[in-house]
């Protein structure tokens, strides 16, 4: 079995942010599942990086969690995102395109464009 | 924002302990099946998908760990698990920790004594809103050698109208009578320009006190009180606005009261403590009219404009002086220099102090270094029995910086609590102390022991517990593990660093405390010498009782305004006092003449003319006068040297006649070949302070030996004596010689003086002995504290190379014993061990020398009669050191004698 790299520091915090914002409230497992899926099996959630990145969030008021049932009938911890937390994704969202934006420019940059 | 939530989030999670731990077990749980579930769909067997999920899951213990350091603030968290540790470890050692504790006590608590005092007088010497604008002016003439000469009316008004200040006062201390309320009093007064309490920048608590720009040229009938007075004499009165006094038969009406906290400024203790101000014109009766060269030699004080700083103001007052100079040539002319000195007020008040002070800081500084060095040297020998300890922390995976963070921890901990419990002595012995420091000291009263001073002794503790505990934390946690744990916790590696450590630390206790002594050694014997100096007088059965007659404004209304009319007054004064049983002989002199007594800081200096000097182009010199009785000399046991002494005969209308003291004689009549001629019979003039007419001729009859009745450090004063019946003198002291209880003396006086006038004040009555003794109170002061730093300093310089020694000895005992079971003597063991005693001594001494030549010679000033090289206060010191050391070596050095060396090495 090939070795999946870890997510990003950093960028684990926004890929769990756009996940709950897609699926609404989700148990620690699922977003880590659908970060896996959603990268096409080709990102590895490390359960040591993810709950307590949960709980930071939570901390800093972006996201909130509750006890509920699960689809299959068990006990489990949702988490949803907050109007804070909204507001923070979108937030890192802009940020991030201009990021890859800017950095988009570098790769496709020509030594003739400089001339 | 976001982060501060967190913060708050997790500081409140540490506060009150609530853990997630429940819940992520939760989470994980159900992770863990989901993952299962996960698995089985993709149609692995059960037990393939446990052994799947677990792998993919990773180490539940990391991850439970990153969680918690998430929930809760890992550094605060740590923290508090160190400080129940640190306390667990004070309390399974309570020797150790009893003796840090208590001599961190010592070394903080003492440095915070001085401190709250350093505080009080020389930090804040100013009680008044912004100290920094209030300054002191002087009047030089550089150019004939006088000094603060005062200021004219005149110039008083050109100061006003420079613009450098805001307001100027002139101010004169002195004492009045207050009589009329219940026994007549003598009070501590000051006549101020009406600017006065302005210039301070201070409102009364009750009433006001004078508009500043007031003009009146004389007298202002209104005067402010005291909150003390008020209280004392007035019953606190709530109506006492408008109520009159009568001082010096003068009526005056109190306008206003200071508030209780308000003190003077001045740069005694009795002016410090004024209890009533009336302001002067200082321009018409009594003050002669407004002359510019008639000055006073009164305080100048100022505030100067806001911004303006006392450099700027000084280049400002040069240009003055330098305009003026050129508009009125005749009075000020050119070869005098005349000139304005702006001095900082703070830095007048405290002059005197500051050195002792500073001397006294110092020598406390050196004990809590000393005690510090005692602690640290204390915690490097526990190191050594928790060498076994730090390596198995290490060995299960501690890294180093965690160790000297909990060892740390550890010293603070001892460090603050010793801090603390000295404050808490300090706090609740602070009446006691307070009593052993001098009343003379400046802002006494001002001295507290409060929040300021608690975080000084804070600050300093935990200061020194970084210092001084970093070092053995650093040492104690680099060990060689592999061999640390074989040799059960007695590493031969470190433990060598350590022992070099620690005798670094001996050798510098025992040079700081060597430091100490000298200092200590040197004041002693200088105030010893002070103490022990011929001085030219006999004080011993003598009692000093003063008295004061009115001064009225208006001289018509003094009944004593004459010599002949006080003559009658002192006259039956004496003959009265002389029936009191046990008295011998009496005298009666002005207070300026009591011998070191309280009249020294007074203006008493005049200046002196002699017959034949061409005055125009020199200032004559000032000479300090006293008028006596004739008897004076007698009862002080002042030996005439030449000529005659003052006789009855000697009255108003006969010519004046004076007795001067050898110095005088030396310094004004050197002869033409310097070996002197012959004062008797010369003929001087005395400038009266106020300069009024030119006063008469005053022939010299007499010429006595000198004492040391100005100064006892100083016996070579020029003194001038005038006979009190030839003229008057207001604040009088009476004297006593022979076999009289101080107790009583007071009140049989008071009943004699009371009965030929009733209205007369009378106060302080002293022996010579304790004028003399308090004279000396603020040198005996700083020589008993830095003789009492010095042996606590020794004291636990001893204890250090005691601990040292100990140790060593400990250390070498196998050795010692294996050289005790080859044949070794036992006294060739002893001098074994007391050799490294002294060579540690030998070490301190010879840095420690070096260090009190330094220091030595820095406090230069305080020395009297004693050379900062002084041969005898080195060697001595020295002695007496080593001789602590090897005391110190000698109980250890017997133990290693003693030892059994077949138990010893069986132990092994």
């Amino acid at each position: 079995m090939a070795e999946k790299p870890d997510v990003l520091q950093g960028t684990l915090a926004l890929m769990v942010l756009k996940t709950l914002d897609l699926l609404g409230s989700q148990h620690g497992w699922g977003i880590a599942r659908r970060i896996e899926q959603i990268s096409g099996d080709l990102l590895a959630v490390n359960q040591g990086t993810l709950y307590p990145l949960l709980l930071k969030l939570e901390h800093e008021g972006s996201i909130a969690s509750q006890w509920g049932i699960s689809e299959n009938n068990r006990k489990a911890r949702f988490y949803r995102l907050t109007a804070a937390g909204r507001k923070q994704l979108q937030a890192e969202t802009r940020d991030w395109e201009q990021t890859a934006a800017i950095i988009a420019r570098f790769f496709n940059v020509k030594a003739e464009d400089l001339a | 924002m976001k982060f501060l939530r967190r913060f708050f989030i997790r500081l409140a999670n540490v506060a009150t302990g609530r853990r997630a731990d429940q819940r992520l077990r939760d989470e994980m749980t159900e992770h863990f099946a989901f993952q299962i579930d996960e698995n089985m769909r993709a149609g692995m067997s059960l037990t393939e998908a446990r052994r799947q999920a677990a792998i993919k899951f990773g180490a539940a213990q990391a991850i439970r760990e990153h969680h918690h350091a998430e929930q809760s603030l890992p550094f605060v968290e740590n923290l508090l698990l160190d400080l129940r540790f640190a306390f667990r470890m004070l309390y399974r050692a309570p020797g150790f920790s009893l003796i840090a504790i208590a001599t961190m006590a010592l070394g903080v608590g003492a440095t915070t004594a001085i401190y709250s005092v350093v505080d009080a007088t020389l930090l804040h010497p100013l009680p008044y809103p912004h100290p920094g604008e209030l300054v002191r002016i002087e009047a030089n003439l550089p150019g004939v050698g006088a000094h603060d000469i005062g200021v004219s009316i005149p110039e008083l008004r050109d100061l006003q109208n420079s613009g450098i200040f805001q307001y100027v006062s002139l101010s004169f201390f002195g004492t009045n009578n207050l009589t009329g309320s219940t026994q007549p009093a003598s009070i501590a007064s000051k006549s101020v320009s009406p600017s006065y309490f302005a210039v301070l920048g201070v409102d009364p608590e009750l009433g006001r006190t004078w508009d500043p720009h007031d003009t009146t040229p004389g007298f202002i009938t209104e005067v402010v009180i005291s909150d003390g007075l008020w209280k004392r004499a007035f019953g606190a009165d709530p109506r006492i606005l408008g109520k009159s006094v009568r001082l010096d038969n003068d009526v005056y009406r109190v306008v206003g009261v200071m508030p209780a906290s308000f003190r003077d400024q001045g740069q005694t203790a009795e002016e410090r403590g004024t209890e009533l101000w009336a302001a002067c014109g200082f321009a018409a009766d009594p003050a002669p009219p407004p002359m510019r060269s008639t000055r006073f030699p009164f305080d100048t004080i100022a505030r100067l404009q806001p911004g303006v700083s006392p450099e700027v103001a000084q280049g400002r007052l040069n240009a003055l002086v330098a305009s003026l100079k050129k508009q009125y040539p005749v009075d000020y002319p050119p070869q005098a220099e005349w000139a304005f000195h702006l001095t900082p007020l703070a830095d007048t008040l405290v002059g005197n102090f500051r050195q002792s002070l500073i001397l006294l800081f110092g020598a406390v500084g050196l004990v809590l270094l000393i005690a510090s060095v005692n602690v640290a040297n204390l915690l490097l020998a526990r190191a050594s029995a928790r060498g076994r300890e730090m390596a198995v922390r290490q060995a299960l995976g501690a890294a180093r910086m965690r160790l000297i963070r909990q060892l740390l921890t550890e010293s603070l901990l001892l460090f603050v609590l010793g801090g603390i419990s000295g404050f808490a002595v300090l706090f609740f012995a602070r009446k006691f102390l307070l009593q052993f420091v001098p009343e003379s000291l400046p802002r006494l009263n001002d001295i507290s022991i409060g929040w300021g001073v608690l975080a000084f002794a804070i600050v300093v503790s935990v200061a020194a517990g970084t210092t001084f505990g970093l070092a053995p934390a650093w040492i104690t946690s680099r060990l060689n593990l592999t061999e640390t744990l074989r040799q059960e916790g007695r590493g031969s590696n470190g433990s060598r660093r350590r022992s070099r450590l620690r005798n670094v630390l001996v050798i510098g206790e025992l040079a700081l405390s060597l430091v100490l002594m000298v200092a200590a050694g040197l004041l002693l014997r200088s105030f010893w010498d002070l103490f022990k100096v011929q001085l030219g007088f006999n004080p011993t059965r003598v009692v000093a009782i003063e008295t004061s007659l009115p001064n009225p404004n208006d001289p018509k209304t003094d009944i004593y305004h004459t010599a002949t009319q006080e003559a009658v007054l002192l006259r039956e004064v004496l003959r009265r006092n002389r029936t009191i049983p046990g008295v011998e002989e009496t005298a009666v002199s002005d207070r300026a003449a009591i011998p070191l007594g309280y009249g020294q800081s007074e203006h008493r200096a005049v200046p002196l003319l002699r017959e034949g000097q061409n005055m125009q182009r020199s200032q004559p010199p000032l000479i300090d006068t006293s008028i006596v009785s004739p008897e004076y000399f007698h009862v002080l046991g002042l030996t005439l040297l030449r000529g005659r002494l003052f006789v009855d005969q000697d009255v108003e209308g006969t010519p004046l006649i004076a007795v001067i003291n050898q110095a005088a004689a030396r310094m004004y009549w050197p002869g033409k070949d310097g070996k002197g001629e012959d004062p008797v019979g010369k003929r001087v003039r005395l400038l009266g302070r106020l300069g009024r007419a030119r006063p008469d001729w005053t022939t010299i009859v007499g010429v006595i030996v000198d004492a040391r009745t100005e100064s006892l450090a100083d016996a070579g004063i020029p003194q001038i004596y005038l006979d009190i019946y030839q003229r008057p003198a207001k604040f009088i002291a009476f004297y006593l010689r022979g076999q009289v209880d101080p107790a009583n003396i007071s009140a049989q006086v008071r009943t004699q003086i009371q009965t030929v006038n009733a209205e007369l004040p009378v106060f302080r009555a002293e022996t010579l002995d304790d004028v003399l003794s308090s004279s000396l109170s603020v040198r005996r002061f700083s020589m008993e504290m830095v003789a009492l730093f010095a042996v606590t300093a020794l004291l636990l310089a001893g204890l250090g190379i005691y601990g040292t020694i100990s140790f060593l000895v400990n250390e070498q005992s196998h050795e010692i014993a294996i050289r005790l079971a080859l044949g070794a003597q036992r006294a060739t063991i002893l001098k074994m061990v007391l050799r490294q005693g002294l060579s540690l001594a030998a070490a301190g001494a010879g840095v420690g020398l070096l260090g009190a030549f330094i220091v030595s010679h820095l406090m230069a000033g305080l020395l009297y009669g004693v050379s900062p090289n002084d041969l005898l206060t080195f060697t001595g010191v020295t002695l007496v050191l080593t001789t602590v050391a090897i005391a110190a070596s000698y109980i250890p050095a017997i133990r290693a004698m003693r030892l059994d060396p077949i138990r010893t090495l069986h132990a092994d």
